[in-house]
């Protein structure tokens, strides 16, 4: 049955190898024979490199925790010799000289990183329309986007091209996707997961993640990547607990929140309805649930706006065509080939935030935009600080609706970013937080069935919490066995 | 800062070294000018006695002993160079 394992989850893979029925070999020729056959209709995979994933399967230490194991990765991740765009022309043709600390780790515990996924340029967008090199689509409506801005890594695992990825999350990159594509996402707390080797969008808010197809495996990845890194000052020296524990402890004892800021009017009807008894389900395994407040609720995208754009502006700087990078064609003076590169290299959303992010940041603005988000931030923060001493988790969508229309959004920023409500204050207040499918849309004569995301949110690096309550969960249900017709 | 605040387009393209076409100067223009009403809703928020947080934990400076180590090597930092010459980035000419 070699030619159906890109369908089976690490856990089974693991098992099967542990168990010698089947090969690391044999796991790569079925992945890849998967997107050759499904990817040109979603269209998440960019690049693949086949014969060094194969020899690295020959190799491999089967016994390792993740050996043999495939796990595609963002193409905002360096790993070495392999392309790493991050969907922008600026980087086309980068070859990248090193591996990212979590694509060490992966390799260290035995995984392959086998291929490089789409996203939105530079991950800045919720939708991976922002792509400059291709389309990607939602598997469960090809008409539909699959979120973003890990948008390819969410679409590979749904539609059983990748095993599992690494994506990236700033505002949601990593929880939207997964909510729009039925899978699970995990964000690690700010701190948790080293970012050396992940192109930094916004360095306050960046964190790298799991996209799996269940949360056995996220727990099972997340345990391969996370950990203090001194190459990442802001990775914290803490230890690591065993994941993979935490799924049996159950949700009984747990203390669930729901935010009243976050269950407003103009969340999706079905959205409400399975969230909501998504929480029911856990109060029906024991979860204590009660209502709680996070009051600065509605001022998180304006913060985030001004922070991200700010860190951002920065840290994009460094694409000035001298050191790697697009240079543009026989530039007269330094400063023409400074400003004519980036002109050509960057898409439009990336340009936008430059100059959002210059323009809070400049002289005469600072104050009034920049630190007064930052003030903003420190309230937002203190909200979650505040609630965490009430309860363990906290429980929301994960976006107000069901996966949207490739280009409804596309033409008014302002629309596409407010479409990021309930993820985007995780990142300003450094939390963890997880996407579990719970539920479908309904269906009706111009919608598929869409997959809804449950959004449980933790302390800084409370991800045990998250994966025990999410493992409860989905132990009780069986949406994340639903898998879309290709 | 004001529900109609303006973000002149051309002046921080510039800055953030950025050569605009006239055409994504007013497509900008108009759209940035949208977020920044949006974002003057911070002004509501008495933030008088609030410390800036500039990351989600207190991060202070991060030092490590100084300590020759290895790095990458010359080839591997020039192997992305858009332009070389021998083992040094090649940029058009600075000074006079």
């Amino acid at each position: 049955m070699s030619d159906a394992l890109h369908t089976l989850t690490i856990a089974e893979l693991r098992t099967r190898l542990l168990r010698k029925e089947i090969s690391p070999v044999d796991i790569i020729r079925s992945v890849d024979a998967a997107v050759t056959a499904k990817d040109s209709a979603i269209g998440a995979w960019l690049h693949r490199d086949t014969e060094a994933a194969l020899a690295a399967a020959e190799n491999c230490d089967v016994s390792a925790p993740l050996g043999g194991i495939p796990i595609a990765v963002k193409d905002v991740l360096n790993v070495a010799g392999q392309p790493a765009t991050c969907a922008s022309r600026i980087l086309s043709g980068y070859i990248s000289p090193y591996d990212a600390t979590c694509i060490a780790r992966l390799k260290a515990a035995g995984a392959i990183p086998f291929g490089k996924l789409n996203m939105d340029e530079f991950a800045m967008g919720s939708s991976t329309e922002n792509s400059a090199l291709q389309v990607t689509r939602n598997p469960w409506d090809t008409t539909r986007v699959p979120g973003g801005s890990s948008g390819g890594s969410a679409a590979a695992v749904a539609s059983e091209t990748a095993i599992a990825a690494l994506g990236s999350d700033t505002g949601g990159s990593i929880r939207q996707p997964a909510g729009f594509c039925g899978i699970v996402g995990l964000k690690p707390g700010y701190g948790r997961v080293s970012r050396y080797g992940l192109i930094a969008y916004a360095s306050s808010l960046d964190q790298v993640g799991p996209l799996t197809k269940s949360v056995e495996d996220a727990a099972l990845v997340l345990q391969a990547i996370a950990g203090y890194d001194p190459q990442d000052s802001t990775s914290m020296n803490e230890p690591v607990p065993d994941y993979s524990a935490a799924l049996r402890q159950g949700a009984k004892g747990l203390r669930i929140g729901l935010p009243k800021e976050y269950f407003i009017d103009g969340i999706d009807a079905d959205v409400r309805a399975a969230v909501e008894q998504a929480v029911q389900e856990l109060a029906r395994q024991g979860a204590e649930v009660k209502e709680i407040s996070l009051p600065h609720t509605k001022y998180a995208i304006a913060a985030y706006y001004i922070i991200a754009t700010a860190e951002a502006s920065a840290n994009l700087a460094r694409f000035d065509a001298v050191r790697y990078g697009h240079r543009c064609e026989s530039p007269v003076d330094l400063r023409d080939m400074y400003d004519r590169s980036r002109a050509e290299g960057f898409g439009p959303e990336v340009k936008r935030r430059i100059i959002l992010g210059t323009y809070v940041l400049s002289s005469g603005y600072y104050d009034a935009y920049y630190l007064k988000a930052q003030k903003v931030r420190r309230l937002i923060a203190g909200d979650f600080h505040a609630a965490f001493k009430e309860v363990d988790l906290i429980a929301s969508p994960v976006c107000p609706t069901p996966a949207f229309r490739i280009g409804e959004n596309a033409s008014d920023p302002l629309k596409m970013y407010l479409a990021d409500i309930f993820t985007i204050a995780a990142n300003l207040a450094g939390i963890c937080g997880i996407s579990v499918p719970c539920g479908f849309s309904t269906p009706g004569p111009e919608a598929s069935a869409l997959p809804i995301g449950l959004q449980l949110m933790g302390r800084p690096l409370g991800e045990a919490d998250l994966l025990r309550a999410a493992a409860a969960y989905e132990g009780a249900t069986d949406w994340h066995l639903r898998k879309p017709a290709l | 800062m004001s529900a109609s605040a303006h973000i002149d387009v051309k002046k921080t393209a510039d800055l953030a070294r950025l050569r605009l076409t006239p055409e994504e100067e007013a497509a900008y223009s108009g759209q940035l000018d949208r977020v920044l009403h949006y974002i003057s809703q911070l002004d509501e928020v008495d933030t008088s006695n609030v410390e800036p947080a500039a990351h989600p934990h207190e991060v202070f400076d991060v030092t490590r002993p100084d300590e020759p180590r290895e790095g990458f090597g010359v080839e591997a930092v020039l192997s992305n160079a858009p332009r070389r010459s021998g083992d040094q980035f090649m940029v058009p000419k600075v000074v006079e």
